[in-house]
């Protein structure tokens, strides 16, 4: 009973969060066109990237092109979430800091972390979760995957699980500002990273391959729940990822309520 | 029961320390030095439910560190803290519901909406209901005398305007314990006594207590009862506001027109002599002896005029802090 009042609160409070910074948004018509006019012509340059691969025969580590695609797809739908959520929201926990409107934030009867990592949301990103979504199923449906109602729902679940990983990995490298005050060009790294998930895992070279499953865990971002929507998923890195944004989540969090001891509010 | 008890408190930061130039850049970017530097040191008070302190010092002198400490911002280096029965740095759901801090310098309402789009995420926040919501933003707008601006996207109200909707915002939850630091900074003079005359308002309807910083005297002498004088982190003075000008300044300064010129070594024996120029004569005399000098100076010299003057607070003050030094002034 107490979890589900808790559970409505925050639906209340996500709803009014990101109402206001929808409205907020809408007040700049302009700037939001141009948004989704770069992220449409990003979709088609990405698009056209893979196309001349297949188009001169290379071959991505094995993947046929349809599901290559499911590749790509995935990563679309994960850059829109990027756009939608963690962008927006993550991106301001260096401003909180350095201006000391970190205070607000502390002194509310709330999580901070989840203020912090849900107060805001852009819907620039918007079109490419939908694009992502579709495309994902269309071409893994032209790869002559079955698209069972199981194989879907462990998809999605490993999406979720690789989105978490990301957000846990770029809160933590927010996070670090409440030190080192300017740490933007770090989580500028991460999203570099996570270009690397545009294309299937096996088409790096091996050391790449292990960099990128271990140290940063793109594999799991895209090339796992593609290979899940496949059919081709093995239980062990379904289990991986799930234990991986498990533990990415609690370091975040652990990591979250030590640093705020060391915040010293930024002086006025 | 007092709701906010401080033993001991203490904070010290670790500061870069950084000569200046090229080559002192590069030297602090290869080897960060740091040093200690104590903001707050060993300050105890105790505040009772519905006192309206103010809190006074120069710039630097720890009233924010404390404040910070006291809403549980910081963690203090040293020493105990208690506020509304809790300890404020575990920042718990019922300790967070019953504080607010506004802060003249740092803004929550959101920019380009209108006040009342944060208002009601305020609400969300701290689960009140609609209604409810409804029902206090209505009662506060109008002891704020705040109406179509709760409706006009925040960056188009003025400075003064953009405080009240601030203070509205900060206590729709009506917190039983208000920080205030420097709540009037950069109003004009009406503003700032508008916003003076509600927590005064707030404080009489509520009996919420209330803990505020300022530069501005004038917010002090209008509102506070009581005062603690800070100075390069340590506890000066902890009392009265009338009481404080007799510590600052132990002696009044008289004015006297005499009838005719007389030598300043007639006076030697009634106080110090700030200045005799003709028949104007001005003395400092210590506050104990002034009634038995008065008279004496009546008795035996031709008196004109006389007129006893308390040196007022904002000067005594302005000039302390100008001093940087808090040895015990006097004549």
């Amino acid at each position: 009973m107490k979890i589900a009042s808790g559970f409505f609160r925050f639906l209340l409070i996500l709803r009014r969060f990101w109402g206001t910074a929808l409205a907020s948004q809408l007040e700049y018509q302009l700037n939001m066109l141009i948004e989704l006019l770069a992220m449409l012509a990003n979709l088609a340059g990405s698009l056209f990237l893979l196309s001349l691969f297949y188009r001169q025969g290379i071959s991505l580590g094995g993947w046929s092109w349809s599901a290559a695609q499911v590749v790509l797809a995935a990563y679309t739908l994960l850059n829109g979430l990027t756009a939608t959520l963690l962008q927006p929201n993550l991106s301001r926990i260096v401003t909180h800091v350095q201006q000391g409107s970190l205070d607000f934030v502390l002194l509310k009867p709330i999580d901070s972390q989840f203020w912090l990592s849900l107060r805001t949301i852009s819907p620039a990103g918007f079109p490419e979760i939908a694009t992502g979504l579709v495309w994902m199923f269309y071409a893994a449906h032209q790869a002559g995957a079955p698209l069972r109602v199981a194989a879907i729902a462990i998809t999605l679940l490993l999406l979720a699980s690789g989105a978490l990983i990301l957000y846990s990995l770029w809160f933590v490298l927010a996070t670090t500002t409440i030190w080192f005050v300017k740490t933007w060009n770090a989580t500028e790294v991460l999203r570099a990273a996570l270009v690397a998930g545009r294309y299937p895992i096996n088409a790096y070279p091996p050391a790449l391959r292990t960099l990128f499953t271990l140290v940063l865990p793109v594999a799991f971002l895209t090339t796992v729940p593609a290979e899940a929507l496949l059919g081709r998923l093995d239980w062990p890195w379904a289990l991986a990822s799930l234990g991986a944004a498990s533990g990415c989540l609690a370091l975040s969090r652990c990591f979250w309520l030590y640093a705020i001891r060391f915040y010293t509010s930024a002086s006025s | 029961m007092a709701i906010v008890s401080a033993r001991g408190l203490s904070k010290s930061y670790w500061v870069a320390d950084k000569q200046p130039g090229f080559a002192g850049t590069m030297r602090h970017f290869l080897r960060r030095r740091s040093k200690e530097l104590a903001a707050v040191r060993q300050v105890s008070f105790s505040i009772e439910p519905g006192e309206v302190v103010g809190f006074l010092g120069p710039n630097g002198a720890g009233k924010t560190t404390t404040l910070k400490m006291l809403t549980g911002l910081i963690h203090p280096t040293a020493g105990s803290l208690q506020v509304a029965g809790h300890l404020p740095s575990r920042r718990q759901r019922a300790f967070l519901e019953s504080i607010t801090l506004v802060m003249g310098q740092k803004q929550q309402l959101i920019w380009d909406l209108p006040p009342l789009d944060s208002l009601r995420v305020n609400a969300a926040i701290y689960g009140i209901d609609d209604y409810e919501a409804r029902r206090r933003i209505a009662e506060l707008a109008e002891m704020l005398e705040l109406e179509d601006e709760l409706t006009r996207p925040v960056r188009k109200l003025s400075l003064g305007q953009r405080m009240k909707a601030e203070l509205l915002a900060a206590l729709l939850h009506r917190p039983q314990l208000l920080f205030l630091d420097e709540p009037t900074l950069g109003l004009d003079v009406n503003a700032q006594a508008r916003v003076r005359a509600f927590l005064a308002d707030y404080n009489r309807r509520t009996g919420a207590t209330v803990l505020l910083t300022s530069h501005y005297m004038a917010d002090i002498t209008a509102l506070c009862d009581r005062v603690l004088l800070i100075h390069e982190g340590r506890l000066f003075y902890d009392g009265r506001l009338e009481l404080l000008s007799e510590r600052l300044a132990p002696w009044r300064q008289v004015r006297v027109e005499l009838a005719s010129p007389q030598p300043a070594a007639a006076f030697a024996n009634f106080g110090e002599i700030e200045s005799l120029e003709g028949s104007e004569l001005r003395l400092l005399i210590p506050r104990q002896q002034l009634t038995a000098s008065v008279s004496r100076l009546l008795a035996e010299h031709q008196v004109v005029d006389l007129e006893v003057s308390d040196p007022p607070i904002e000067e005594l003050i302005g000039r302390l802090f100008r001093q940087g030094s808090l040895e015990e002034p006097g004549p």
